[in-house]
């Protein structure tokens, strides 16, 4: 399998940013007409990740003139131009599929916090002893647990 | 030029052309394989090359091949396969690495399938099996298997439960999709039988192209 994995990390992508389900992102998608090659965003909720690797996709909702519209992209599609994480949403499930039968209004997310955010390990030891303990207890949230930006 | 190649199936993964699209490939260990014996044609009648696969050690391997192997100065290794080629090309103990295949050539593979163990109709033969409600209790049966009066047996052949998979499968005309010879990896387009960490052969096509639209 460690043939794979290198094989995998040598095609993976490292220039886009971290997100999550619940946040709000646009994704700078490349489309192809013809010889012309134009740029389509499409900005809406992340409700799923799924996969591993090279193969990791992730799912992107929005409601469009009131009809609800998903996109999966693969995440290091050559494709994506770029992605914009426009709010972090602070949600309980990995999973957002409950989304799906909601109302508009049943359906906002709250916006998590910079207190709900944990500081990566490494970001942590480059910081002062004094800086890194200030910020620790500030943590709170135990279910967040990814990567802040 | 030799025909064939023995390799280890690692796995599965993905590969994005340029143009975005998504290739399902599986990535095969192809080699190092070191020649065993040379078949001359005024020994043997033919002309082939034996050779042999992944080290193995010597306390696994028979008396008789451990001779063998010994003749032809290579340690011993777990499994030999014969390929036609030119003997004269080559010698025992050279040593036949990935590079004898290229990008986007057409191959045939050959590995072992996954074992099902025993299997019923809808599974090994795909029956379609009977209903699963209204009364009907013969969920996954396989229904009549023949006629009475005449022939007043079943037909040879008839198809029935029973083992499924763990047989050699070849795969014809499936395209090379990359070659690493630096790491001694073949990477074939689509799926490839049997269990990651299987054996499997890749020979020289016997037929045309499978996705010959597909470049």
């Amino acid at each position: 399998m460690n043939v794979i994995i290198e094989l995998e990390k040598s095609m993976m992508r490292s220039d886009l940013p971290d997100f999550r389900s619940g946040d709000t992102i646009s994704v700078h998608y490349k489309i192809k007409e013809g010889d012309r090659e134009r740029i389509q965003i499409f900005e809406g909720v992340v409700i799923a990740k799924k996969g591993g690797g090279v193969r990791e996709t992730f799912i992107v909702r929005k409601v469009s003139y009131g009809v609800g519209v998903e996109r999966i992209f693969p995440l290091h599609s050559p494709l994506i131009d770029k992605i914009e994480v426009k709010k972090k949403g602070k949600v309980r499930k990995a999973k957002l599929y409950y989304l799906r039968g909601r109302s508009k209004k049943a359906s906002r997310i709250k916006e998590r916090s910079r207190y709900d955010q944990i500081v990566p390990a490494n970001v942590g030891a480059q910081l002062p002893v004094e800086t890194a303990a200030q910020i620790e207890p500030d943590t709170g949230g135990a279910e967040d647990n990814s990567t802040a930006q | 030029m030799i025909d064939g190649i023995l390799g280890k199936k690692l796995g599965m993964t993905e590969f994005f052309l340029e143009n975005g699209t998504a290739v399902i490939a599986t990535v095969i260990e192809a080699g190092p394989c070191f020649v065993v014996q040379k078949k001359t044609k005024e020994k043997d009648g033919y002309e082939a090359v034996q050779i042999g696969f992944e080290e193995a050690k010597p306390r696994r391997v028979t008396k008789p091949m451990l001779g063998h192997f010994k003749k032809a100065g290579v340690s011993p290794l777990k499994h030999v396969v014969e390929f036609s080629a030119a003997a004269g090309d080559y010698n025992p103990g050279d040593e036949i690495k990935a590079d004898i295949f290229k990008e986007g050539e057409t191959v045939d593979v050959v590995g072992t399938s996954k074992g099902k163990g025993f299997a019923g109709v809808m599974k090994r033969h795909n029956f379609r099996g009977q209903p699963a409600s209204h009364g009907g209790m013969a969920h996954r049966r396989p229904g009549g298997i023949g006629s009475n009066t005449y022939p007043a047996r079943v037909w040879k052949g008839q198809k029935m439960p029973g083992h499924l998979g763990h047989e050699r499968v070849t795969m014809q005309g499936v395209r090379v999709f990359k070659v690493d010879t630096d790491k001694n990896l073949i990477i074939i387009k689509g799926s490839v039988p049997g269990p990651r960490g299987g054996l499997v052969i890749i020979k020289r096509t016997s037929k045309g192209s499978r996705d010959s639209a597909a470049a």
